[in-house]
């Protein structure tokens, strides 16, 4: 009565083939992220010391340590994010909580789609012509912070308007019609609500912004600086560019130093990474709905 | 068969409505409406779903304001008052409760749930604001349900008493005017009963609009009914006529026996 058809049986054996590519496809994704890994740790680990983390580079950058450029990458990124969140983070509440569906919202919206589409070096350029050269900052943190926020812009504005989509537009409606102000919902129930979403996708940024190379290596990144900077308007060395400067620029380099830097900066990458998603854990067992 | 509507003076009407249209990007939801709502009167709007009931409601608090595409013509008078004259359209909704068909208890605590009006409007005193919680929770016949575990989320009560939660918050607003939107779909029938019994009471000091999709439960509460089919008000009448055969138009006996809808 219940005997399987032809069809039947041929839909079971297509559905079986279609689950077995998926899951093939998706195990090729890690392998390049394990060897990558796994490269970098047997390499670059030998290099990892007290003194490679804590000494600035000695003898033309053929020995010493990283700390110039492990100090300015953190400089850069912390500037960055002063400059970027408070901007993106407002226009994503524009865009979500107040923006009619008009021509200027879809242009705004366009603008960013393009602003994420940019290449990096061209935000370089720009950052060049804007930063260093019109506003006078030089090559310096600022200049290049900040043209590393322009180009990070997009992706605080994307994460923050999803992570305040999630919240239901039943609880807006609900504090609308109970005489509150937009502000006031946004302030009462929405950021509330949002806020581990916003931080996530802030996480992000760094781990994007501190890897970046062509954006500040004619901004404010210096080829070879034995001091760390004392403020915003120095100039500074950094990870992204040190890598590729002692990987391509200087000779003698002993193979695990370029390793090891690699090696330091993946780890930071990771590291923000997990603390963004354990935010993400934290979320899903906080829910309040 | 009407009987001469007894004379009243234009400040009694808690709402005025005069060809009143809704439209949603154009096309429209509700149009050519006109009728009254005495004040301290349970008025019962029936019809089917898509009829126009919701979109009058949120026409009464200039929810329009906050709704894209959404636009309305005609007037609508509060308490003698305009609508549109508000140039403050959050103080109209402050003294005008709302509660949806589907109970939305926000992500606060039960407590800061029923405090969260009062808040928004300067209350700070956390004296002032422990009376009202209690006065609109026991109203709401929840107090006894919730008093040990105010601190807890409201948004995790269950169905029947996140519907009271909201009553009790509408009622922190103080208003004159509660609106009710299909308050019981989600709700079970003896929550129903007790949160019936809470409007009767409510009655003495407020206005009530209840739409439903219970026939009986306008029957059961309220004075006069509106029905409301695809986008027009066929008719005003006291409810119990409407059941009894007394309805102006044969597609609302139709509806009140079950016939459609």
């Amino acid at each position: 009565m219940f005997e399987a058809t032809a069809q039947n049986r041929r839909n079971r054996k297509v559905e079986g083939l279609f689950r077995l590519l998926f899951l093939w496809m998706t195990c090729m994704l890690i392998l390049p992220v394990a060897l990558i890994l796994g490269v970098l740790i047997v390499r670059g680990g030998p290099a990892i010391s007290w003194e490679f983390l804590f000494s600035p580079p000695t003898n033309g950058m053929t020995a010493g340590g990283i700390l110039p450029a492990l100090v300015g990458t953190v400089w850069l990124v912390v500037v960055a994010l002063i400059a970027s969140v408070p901007v993106g983070v407002a226009a994503a509440l524009y865009l979500s909580e107040y923006a009619p569906d008009n021509r200027l919202t879809r242009a705004i919206n366009l603008a960013i789609i393009n602003l994420a589409g940019v290449p990096s070096i061209v935000h370089a350029l720009f950052g060049v012509g804007a930063f260093v050269i019109f506003f006078r900052f030089g090559t310096s943190i600022l200049a290049a912070s900040l043209t590393l926020a322009v180009m990070t812009l997009p992706v605080v504005i994307v994460a923050t308007r999803e992570s305040l989509q999630t919240v239901p537009l039943a609880f807006r409606e609900a504090c609308w019609n109970m005489g509150a102000t937009r502000w006031q919902t946004i302030r009462k129930i929405v950021l509330p609500n949002s806020i581990s979403g916003i931080l996530t996708g802030v996480i992000l940024e760094v781990s994007r912004t501190s890897g970046e190379t062509a954006p500040i290596m004619f901004t404010g990144a210096a080829f070879f600086l034995p001091f760390l900077p004392q403020g915003v308007l120095d100039q500074t060395m950094a990870m992204s560019l040190h890598l590729f400067v002692i990987s391509t620029q200087v000779p003698d380099v002993p193979e695990h130093m370029p390793f090891g830097v690699a090696l330091v900066l993946i780890s930071m990458v990771l590291a923000m990474n997990g603390i963004s998603i354990a935010f993400r854990v934290y979320l899903r067992g906080r829910k309040k709905w | 068969m009407t009987s001469p509507a007894p004379e009243i003076a234009a400040g009694d009407y808690a709402v005025e409505v005069e060809d009143l249209a809704i439209r949603y990007h154009g096309k429209p939801a509700l149009s050519g409406v006109t009728f009254q709502v005495q004040r301290n009167e349970i008025f019962g709007i029936i019809g089917p779903a898509n009829s126009g009931k919701t979109s009058f409601l949120r026409a009464i608090n200039r929810m329009d304001l906050m709704t894209a595409g959404m636009e309305v013509s005609g007037s609508v008078r509060v308490e003698g008052r305009d609508v549109r004259s508000w140039r403050n359209p959050y103080a109209l909704r402050q003294r005008i409760g709302v509660v949806f068909p589907l109970p939305v208890g926000l992500p606060l605590t039960i407590y800061d749930n029923v405090a969260l009006s009062s808040r928004l409007r300067g209350t700070r005193r956390k004296a002032d604001l422990d009376v009202i919680v209690e006065r609109c929770l026991r109203r709401a016949a929840l107090w006894d349900e919730v008093k040990d575990r105010l601190d807890s989320l409201g948004s995790l009560l269950s169905g029947g008493q996140q519907q009271r939660l909201t009553i009790a918050r509408a009622l922190s607003q103080d208003p004159s005017i509660l609106l009710l939107d299909e308050f019981s779909i989600a709700v079970d029938p003896v929550t129903t009963m007790r949160i019936e019994e809470v409007l009767a009471e409510l009655k003495s000091e407020m206005t009530i609009v209840l739409v439903t999709n219970l026939v009986q439960q306008a029957r059961r509460l309220a004075a006069r009914t509106a029905f409301f089919l695809t986008g027009e008000l066929v008719e005003v009448t006291e409810t119990e006529a409407m059941f009894e055969g007394g309805a102006q138009d044969p597609r609302t006996t139709a509806y009140v026996e079950g016939k459609f809808g």
